[in-house]
């Protein structure tokens, strides 16, 4: 076969080809944006007056912001706090359970997944619904709680949606997982007369520690950009109660009446850095255990 | 040793007996608490707007079709919203669907320069969080290319920020599947555009359809974009209009959930039919991820 530069070239071109509108659009619409971001970050602006360079003065006005370390941040870490754990550990029990001899196996797990589904619109619409003064929930618990206007109640109520709409996700990737553990090693380990606990303690966790790490870095990257059950359910409030950092992002970039883009985008800016280390740290405890 | 033999049995046979009763009311119950909100929500849009806060019931009575009729004849927006949404996935789907596989079908099996380094920006790229971006989608849609409040504005920049998860899972599939067919048709002569689309496109179906549904899922129900994008009422989809009925016409909420059944019905259709390939779909990139 004769590869001359000519056949090279062509090959080169045609694999450009290949990717160019890919190129293009993730060029323009995420790299290309991704720096301005940045840039934005550094300057004051609003749709109305060009951006202005103004140096790191976002960055400390963000971090100085009330709404930004009394509520936006707190707010994000207690729900991501609740949210992750309960979704993750919720999701394996119901992995674990559907993994055995189970009848109707594929009903459970359409009906698990079913929430996932949806838009978030819909789930916040329905749930907005439900938890009123006089909806179904006060109604079927006998009580009589705003649990959205609330200034103690709202967020555990999001926190609350968010796990029922997340956990059957989780539970297939955790299905998956589990349906990927050799089945020999339970069969050692049942004629080593190990008992069934035993057996989940020494096998089953340890295979699935990756998969676990995988579920709870989604968990905390998902958590700590919600915002559409925010948006839709409460607008950040009541008393900013439910503001996380991505509402409040926003908030200051197009709902506030004095818009501020660039502070808004250094907020997201510090957002990005806090997901970026979540994930590296997570690469790096699946590196060590692959060691 | 030995004296510790008889709890052990009596411990497995105790659990033994037991897991499968509770497995079972576990399962139900969350299937349970699943199933309900969605099932309510249909109950209660053909119950009459007084009742929007009746006792739960499971079938509705007294029944009524006012909901539906009320929500498709009295807002003249709704079917325009419906169009939109439907246009916007179907647009956003193929067009997310067949740049990703042949940009994966490049970095899986062509060799060209910059391969390795573009290919780890954009999986890299896959960590940026969408708010970051969401200021300079604003900014560009508005004063660069004009496409601010317009449904093909909101077509292309969807897409395009979907390409990298596309362009992962495409080229993931391509590097799985054997080398033998494109080797032969290659020998027989084919370009690498017959290649890709006679030889490769057929054999990628499975994976093809997998990202199409999680496309069709994800433009269907977009939210925070189109948000930021869309404008005017005409021309907002189906979720962003529902946001707004639901701050707007908080009084007549029955409407708002007649409404919301059009948003979830279709996918939940597509669901049902194509569950196969959303479950496979979600095992295969949930592991591959690691």
């Amino acid at each position: 076969m004769t590869y001359t530069w000519r056949r090279k070239l062509a090959d080169w071109l045609t694999a450009y080809v290949f990717i160019l509108p890919v190129l293009l659009g993730w060029g323009i619409f995420v790299v290309v944006a991704l720096v301005m971001s940045l840039y934005f970050s550094f300057t004051s602006f609003n749709l109305l007056k060009p951006p202005q360079w103004i140096g790191p003065v976002n960055y400390a006005r963000v971090l100085q912001h009330p709404d930004f370390f009394r509520y936006a941040v707190p707010n994000t870490l207690k729900y991501s706090a609740v949210v992750v754990p309960a979704q993750t550990v919720l999701s394996l029990i119901f992995a674990f359970a559907l993994d055995q001899k189970i009848r109707a196996r594929d009903f459970f797990r359409t009906a698990f997944y079913l929430p996932s589904v949806t838009s978030s619109v819909v789930i916040g619409i329905i749930f907005v619904w439900l938890f009123s003064p006089k909806g179904v929930i006060n109604q079927l618990l006998g009580l009589d709680v705003n649990w959205l206007y609330n200034v103690k109640t709202a967020l555990p109520t999001i926190m609350m949606v968010n796990i029922w709409s997340t956990t059957g996700t989780m539970m297939l990737i955790f299905l998956a997982g589990l349906q990927d553990i050799p089945s020999e090693l339970y069969e050692a380990a049942a004629i080593d007369g190990a008992s069934r606990p035993q057996m989940f303690r020494y096998i089953t966790i340890p295979l699935l520690r990756p998969v676990i790490f995988f579920v709870v870095t989604l968990g905390i990257i998902g958590t700590f950009q919600v915002f559409d059950q925010i948006y839709i359910m409460t607008k950040g409030g009541p008393l900013k109660a439910t503001t996380t950092i991505v509402y409040l992002i926003y908030f200051w970039a197009f709902g506030d009446v004095t818009p501020d883009m660039g502070r808004a985008s250094a907020a997201a800016f510090i957002l990005a850095v806090a997901i970026f280390v979540v994930t590296m740290v997570q690469r790096r405890f699946l590196e060590r255990e692959e060691v | 040793m030995t004296t510790a033999r008889p709890t052990v049995v009596w411990e497995r046979s105790l659990w033994d007996r037991l897991k499968m009763p509770i497995f079972y009311a576990l399962l139900i119950a969350w299937t349970v608490l699943a199933i309900m909100p969605y099932w309510l929500t249909i109950v209660f849009s053909f119950m009459p707007k007084t009742a929007i806060f009746d006792p739960p019931r499971l079938w509705p009575k007294p029944f009524t079709l006012e909901n539906y009729r009320v929500v498709l004849t009295a807002f003249d927006e709704f079917p325009l919203w419906l169009r939109n949404s439907f246009l916007f996935a179907l647009a956003a789907t193929v067009l997310r669907v067949f740049f990703s596989a042949l940009a994966g079908y490049a970095f899986a099996r062509m060799r060209f320069p910059g391969r390795g380094v573009l290919f780890s920006l954009i999986l890299g790229s896959m960590m940026v969080p969408f708010v970051v971006t969401v200021v300079p989608l604003y900014w560009m849609a508005v004063k660069w290319f004009h496409i601010y409040d317009t449904l093909w504005g909101l077509i292309i920049v969807w897409t395009s920020g979907s390409f990298s998860f596309g362009v992962f899972m495409m080229t993931q599939f391509f590097k799985q599947i054997p080398r033998d067919l494109e080797e032969a048709a290659f020998i027989d002569g084919a370009s690498w555009f017959t290649l890709f689309f006679r030889v490769v496109l057929p054999l990628a179906r499975p994976a093809l359809l997998a990202l199409a549904i999680f496309s069709f899922q994800g433009s269907w129900n977009d939210f925070f974009l189109t948000l930021i994008m869309m404008q005017s009422p005409e021309n907002f989809t189906l979720p962003l209009g529902l946001a707004m009925f639901r701050f707007q016409y908080y009084a007549i909420y029955s409407n708002v959930l007649a409404g919301s059944i059009f948003n979830s019905l279709p996918i939940i259709i597509i669901f049902f039919i194509f569950q196969r390939y959303f479950v496979e779909g979600i095992a295969y990139t949930g592991l591959k991820g690691v």
